[in-house]
């Protein structure tokens, strides 16, 4: 058994995870290293500006450059968001760790070297747990998280016969998260990056944006027949989306699996993802593969701090996606689905908290993931560009609850709202949306359609199911408006039918 | 004042002071020196102009009755420290037409201080070598010579420009670095006073890396006065630089008032290497005598692990360098020699870029890194440096400092090793423990060799104790009354 395999956890292959092949099922291994930006202002051992979107090559200092002479100092405000992000993965703070120097050379790589940290990472050992959307709960171990420097960019496009290098990424401070081969399908992988993203999202220490580079994944893709020994496994580097990850695995298991059903073997390599073709292809084979010749870099002292800085941080940590999941459904009585809808998002959650306050949890849990997160999905806008306040929207729910609207009037409230951001009871009143439940105008609106249709009536003597007509016909000329309850109950009198059909 | 170059910094300083000279006239009669002097090829970069417009500025103060501790003192400066706006090799190819728009915080200290600038100094290519042979400007020439013969010799490694600069008087002092010798070995071989603080007492933010974990700052000087002066200005806590320690600056010229009277001085036995000429071993003997005459008592002492000490450095220091150097690639400053694509040009400029000791090693240091070589050389030499550190500290439980010769032989001839790597290496052999250890050492002239060249002692001591160093340097000096110097055959 090799190191890798002892260190995994022990699944019970499921047979929707297994790939059919031509000489059986195979399962599929995942591992994923993920690089997670850290949000801070300056880089991890420079003072210069980490803002996306710079002009090219204007937040480089001279450490960033690699000027001679130049000495890395390390940004305190990294290191607390690395242990941040080690207790959001429950994972062992290592009070001592070193840097390493990686050695390669590459044109946006000024050093020569990244600086990285190899045998002593500040985190250690710690887990993930996935919300699969059937509701199981897989759990992923992490081996362990390091401080890292990303490299700058080398630019191809902009003169035909030059590369450009642009160095304001160089030394920006990333966070290696390598996690254990635990993963089993595609949907494992994508649920995992998600829920890694949300709790870096509630920690504060990555943004999680995928598009501007902030959050990148190396994955790892074995296959084996159920119950054999590990197969060979092939990295893709660098996917920058979670559909991108699905894809890319599906494509390269499926890779795997017909060099193996021709009697071919996989060779160890890195292989590059192309969302173009949907694709991964080689990229370098582990004899071309680097010897990076790590060694402690000398430059830097080993990082040391406080069992104390890591208790007051651990103190100040929001209340985490887990924890926050097992709460609402404790609370407010949610399915544990809606919980893990809602949780995705911290301000999601906390928005959903503050509609459902004194209010009906389900019906809240509904507006807020049916009608809200709908619009909000159909619009492109997040949840903190949402035109309709929780204040608002609880309001409408108000209103439902009062029988001042129907549920049918509210969901035309709510449209509206969302266009304008007006209040709920603004928009009932002036456009004269209360509910009617007069007896007295709904009998005569009831009077008026049974006078016009003598036929339909006799009709419906002999077949009830024709009632429904009759209440379409009185919403129609009420402007749906008529209390529905109470137009079924004038209707089944004067049709003479049971009111409770 | 007829001889203005003659004055020792602390001469010229208090005489600046005191307004009988001013240092336009100091800092003139310097750049003529160095005008005629350039037979020894000790300075690669001359800032005249800067030097006078500094000299001026200085006087102005002066003048006031203000100034810092080093108003008005011309000094050189190695061309391993960046300095703004001037140009910065050091001494290699790659480097050339380097201007940093920085300065080192050694060399920001000292101007801070008053300090004038005369110029940049030669040195062995990226500070490699014993001899300073390896310079891409070319070898310095020691100003001393053997008696009776006009061979040129060299004036030690790496820091030769600022040894043959102090000793043929072309600056006051020099600032110099030292990571397994490089200051105390050129000062012994051309009479002068070197002095390696402990690792981590100067900053390295701004001077060319070599090895980071051995190289240090230091002065070279004329006695160890200046050298306790130097000290004092360039040494201090720099935020720049973690492994700069933050202490208290002493102040080293007091120090010296101290003497060594009940002083504890080691003689370490392993020091007593094989072949080591009888001079050297005689040298050390008077040594020994003189301390036990200031009133310190000796006692022999074991630094077991000396002998894989070489070995040890040269593992570490090549390791070390072979990443330290790989920024020098030709995409970013310095030195680019086209290719067909960027692997050619990286390989076109590393080739043309670099000499031959650096090249090799830069081999050395890949070699030791690398992948199923790592364990056996590069951790096995971390280990023995643990362990050779470990034996200073035993041995300084016992007494407060160590006495042994600087370097195996007297200056030897320019060409006389260059073919073997291995017997230059073996010059280092007193002088790399120390770097190893990241102790304080210093050099102090001692004697003449029979062929009337200079011979150097080393003192090592605690660390962050240089004040007990430079007391127990101060003896020696002395006692030896080492007055001789080189004839000034270079004069142009």
């Amino acid at each position: 058994m090799s190191e890798f395999e002892s260190t995994m956890r022990q699944r019970e292959p499921r047979a929707e995870d297994l790939i059919k092949g031509q000489t059986g099922d195979w399962e599929v291994i995942l591992g994923l290293e993920v690089h997670a930006q850290i949000t801070s202002k300056a880089k991890l051992f420079s003072g210069s500006s980490t803002t996306f979107g710079a002009e090219q090559n204007t937040q480089v200092s001279l450490v960033d450059a690699a000027m001679p002479g130049m000495l890395p100092v390390i940004n305190r405000f990294c290191v607390e968001q690395a242990i941040r992000t080690g207790l959001g993965l429950k994972a062992k703070i290592n009070l001592r760790s070193v840097f390493d120097r990686k050695n390669y050379f590459y044109p946006d790589l000024p050093q020569g070297y990244q600086i990285s940290q190899f045998k002593h990472p500040i985190v250690g050992e710690g887990e993930v747990l996935l919300d699969m959307a059937d509701g199981r709960v897989v759990t992923v171990g992490i081996e362990r998280l390091h401080l890292e420097q990303d490299a700058g960019k080398s630019l191809h496009d902009q003169h035909p016969a030059m590369s450009f290098v642009d160095l304001n990424r160089s030394g920006v401070a990333l966070m290696e998260i390598v996690s254990r081969p635990d993963m089993r399908s595609a949907d494992e992988a994508k649920a995992y990056v998600n829920k890694l993203r949300t709790i870096l999202r509630y920690l504060g220490t990555c943004d999680g944006n995928m598009e501007e580079g902030s959050l990148r994944a190396d994955v790892n893709v074995s296959v084996r027949k159920v119950g054999s020994p590990l197969g060979t496994r092939c990295e893709i580097k660098n996917v920058n989306s979670i559909r991108f990850i699905g894809q890319a695995i599906d494509y390269e298991a499926r890779r795997q699996i017909e060099i193996l059903e021709d009697g071919g073997k996989i060779d160890q390599e890195t292989r590059l993802f192309d969302p173009k073709t949907g694709e991964t292809r080689s990229m370098r084979s582990k004899e071309e593969a680097h010897d990076y010749r790590y060694f402690p870099d000398p430059d830097l002292l080993p990082l040391e701090f406080t069992q104390e800085l890591v208790d007051g941080i651990k103190a100040s940590l929001p209340e985490l996606p887990d924890n926050k999941k097992a709460r609402l459904i404790a609370e407010y009585g949610l399915s544990p689905y809606d919980a893990t809808v809602l949780i995705g998002e911290a301000a999601r959650a906390d928005y959903f908290e503050a509609v459902a306050k004194g209010r009906d949890a389900k019906l809240a849990a509904n507006w807020v993931t049916g009608e809200l997160f709908g619009a909000l999905n159909r619009e492109g806008h997040s949840i903190e560009e949402t035109p309709v306040t929780a204040k608002q929207l609880g309001e409408l729910i108000d209103l439902i609850s009062d029988e001042t609207i129907s549920g049918r009037i509210a969901k035309q409230v709510f449209d509206s709202m969302y266009k304008t951001g007006r209040d709920p009871a603004k928009i009932v009143q002036e456009e004269g949306l209360q509910q009617v439940t007069d007896f007295g105008a709904i009998e005569a609106a009831i009077d008026a359609i049974i006078a016009a249709n003598p036929d339909k009536v006799e009709q419906t003597k002999v077949k009830p199911q024709l009632a429904g007509w009759f209440v379409g016909q009185v919403m129609k000329s009420t402007s749906g408006k008529a209390n529905p309850q109470v137009v079924n109950e004038i209707l089944a009198r004067k049709l003479g039918l049971s009111s409770d059909g | 004042m007829t001889d203005l170059t003659s004055l020792t910094l602390a001469e010229a300083r208090d005489a600046l002071k005191k307004k009988e000279i001013t240092s336009v006239e100091l800092t003139g009669a310097y750049l003529k020196e160095m005008e005629a002097a350039g037979a020894l090829n000790a300075y690669v970069t001359v800032t005249a102009e800067k030097a006078m417009e500094m000299a001026r500025a200085s006087d102005a103060k002066l003048q006031k009755g203000e100034g810092g501790p080093l108003e008005g003192v011309p000094l050189g400066i190695k061309d391993l420290f960046c300095t703004k706006d001037v140009q910065t090799t050091a001494c290699s190819h790659i480097l050339e037409g380097f201007v940093p728009p920085y300065e080192s915080t050694v060399t920001a200290n000292l101007w801070r201080d008053g300090a004038v600038m005369l110029g940049k100094l030669n040195n062995d290519e990226f500070a490699m070598g014993s001899s300073n042979e390896t310079s891409h400007y070319g070898a310095v020439v020691n100003p001393w010579r053997r008696q009776g013969s006009d061979a040129k010799l060299v004036p030690g490694g790496s820091s030769g420009g600022s040894s043959a600069a102090v000793a043929a008087r072309l600056c006051a002092a020099a600032t110099a670095t030292d990571t397994g010798g490089s200051i105390r070995q050129p000062a012994a071989f051309t009479g002068t006073v070197g002095l390696k603080p402990t690792y981590g007492r100067c900053s390295r933010w701004g001077i060319v890396a070599f090895a980071s974990s051995l190289d240090q700052a230091g002065p070279i000087a004329r006695d160890v006065r200046d050298a306790a002066i130097m000290l004092r200005s360039m040494a201090g806590h720099d935020a720049k630089d973690t492994t700069s320690v933050d202490r208290l600056v002493p102040d080293y010229e007091a120090a010296l008032a101290g003497g060594v009277k009940g002083l504890s001085v080691g003689i370490p036995k392993e020091y007593r290497v094989e072949g080591m000429p009888k001079e050297i071993d005689d040298l050390w003997t008077r040594g020994i005598e003189w301390l036990k005459a200031a009133g310190a008592t000796v006692k022999e002492v074991s630094l077991p692990h000396t002998k894989y000490a070489l070995p040890t450095y040269y593992i570490v220091a090549p390791a070390e360098c072979s990443s330290n150097l790989a920024r020098y690639d030709g995409v970013r400053y310095g030195l680019r020699v086209e290719g067909r694509d960027v692997t050619e040009m990286y390989e076109n400029t590393r080739a043309a870029g670099f000499g031959a000791e650096v090249k090799r090693r830069i081999l050395m240091g890949t070699y030791v890194l690398s992948a199923g070589y790592y364990d056996a050389y590069y951790l096995k030499a971390q280990k023995l440096r643990t362990l050779i550190a470990r034996d200073f500290t035993e041995a300084f439980s016992e007494v407060d400092v160590l006495l042994t010769p600087t370097a195996p032989s007297a200056a030897f001839a320019i060409g006389e090793k260059t073919d073997d790597p291995l017997s230059m290496y073996l010059n280092d052999v007193f002088t790399v423990t120390v770097n190893l250890a990241g102790l304080p050492g210093i050099s102090v002239p001692a004697g003449l060799s029979g062929e009337g060249l200079p011979l150097g002692l080393q003192l090592i001591g605690r660390t962050f104790d240089e004040e007990t160093l430079l007391r127990a340097a101060r003896a020696i000096e002395e006692a030896a009354e080492f007055t001789a110097a080189p004839g000034a055959w270079w004069r142009a």
